[in-house]
């Protein structure tokens, strides 16, 4: 299906974010998630599901000031 | 001294971890200014590769620096953004600490305080430890408390100007206002003579970045921000003299020789 991953249009097979994050190589990373604007913490992503047109935002921890 | 959320801090300067010429030198910044405590942010992975990505290499430096960390929500214009973003920096950081901007203008980087005022009240409802990026207003410091902050850091000047302290009224005003809340001046230290006059004032901490980081030597810079900021909060201690107008001979005048 075809959803927006950080901005970018991305093709995937995964159908929950939990298993997008393994496709799109982020399995093991430090990285926070949200799905269409809204936080989805870590215990959600295995059931939460993707559908098609959704915006998925990968962060990482950044410099700030 | 002033706890902030429980915590004693063992230096009164909080650095940020932005615009650093390299990572390296970010890290001798720290070494060298023993600061206390580290902002950080949290933006979009840039991709996935052997190394996990850019914020991978990032978690493993901030972690070897053994401070505080202080997650921001830097950039954002609305409280849902905000309060989103301090979610996301909760589980990735593992603090109820978060440094709350709203911005309310794009050029000055001014804090929308009624924005500012809200989030922190759903923040701090949901077990959040908010820094609140604030101007140095009293009746929006009021809500700010009342909305559950425990500390305040008010502007110097506006973020990344390195004016200096633009209200020192203001600021000797908020502080006496709240002499038992952690203040801490927060944007526009460009000097350590900055830093060393808010501490001078009664605050408990300052936070800078990019004095530091766009200085020619940051770590020197960074030695000199702790230094001047650790003098300010002797001096505060020590009660400062009230300044004269008119001068006042500091040697004897009683057994003076008679020469003329």
């Amino acid at each position: 299906m075809q959803i927006n991953v950080n901005g970018k249009s991305c093709q995937i097979k995964a159908t929950t974010v939990f298993d997008a994050l393994a496709e799109l190589g982020y399995a093991d990373a430090k990285i926070a998630t949200a799905v269409n604007e809204a936080f989805i913490p870590e215990a959600v992503r295995p059931t939460h599901k993707l559908h098609s047109g959704d915006r998925l935002e990968i962060l990482a921890p950044m410099q700030g000031g | 001294m002033r706890k902030f959320y429980g915590v004693t801090l063992n230096s009164p300067l909080m650095l940020g971890t932005a615009q650093y010429p390299s990572p390296a030198i970010l890290a001798d910044a720290f070494k060298a200014s023993g600061a206390s405590v580290a902002t950080v942010s949290l933006r979009r992975e840039n991709g996935a590769d052997q190394d996990g990505g850019q914020g991978q290499a990032f978690w493993s430096l901030i972690h070897a620096l053994d401070v505080k960390i202080l997650p921001n929500t830097a950039g954002c214009h609305s409280v849902k953004e905000a309060v989103t973003t301090a979610h996301m920096a909760r589980e990735m950081f593992d603090t109820n600490w978060i440094k709350l901007e709203v911005i309310g203008n794009t050029d000055t980087l001014q804090p929308d305080v009624f924005g500012l005022v809200e989030a922190a009240k759903i923040l701090s409802d949901d077990g959040f430890e908010v820094f609140p990026y604030t101007t140095e207003d009293l009746g929006v410091a009021d809500r700010l408390l009342n909305a559950g902050c425990e500390v305040l850091m008010p502007w110097g000047a506006p973020i990344g100007s390195g004016q200096g302290i633009n209200n020192p009224l203001g600021l000797r005003s908020l502080r006496a206002h709240f002499p038992d809340t952690p203040l801490v001046v927060d944007a526009g230290i460009g000097l350590p003579s900055h830093a060393a006059f808010a501490m001078e004032l009664g605050y408990d901490a300052v936070l800078l970045n990019t004095a530091v980081a766009k200085a020619g030597d940051p770590a020197q810079m960074a030695r000199a921000m702790a230094n001047a900021a650790t003098a300010g909060q002797l001096a505060a201690i020590a009660d400062p003299m009230e300044p004269r107008d008119m001068a006042a001979p500091s040697t004897p005048v009683i057994g003076k020789a008679f020469l003329s």
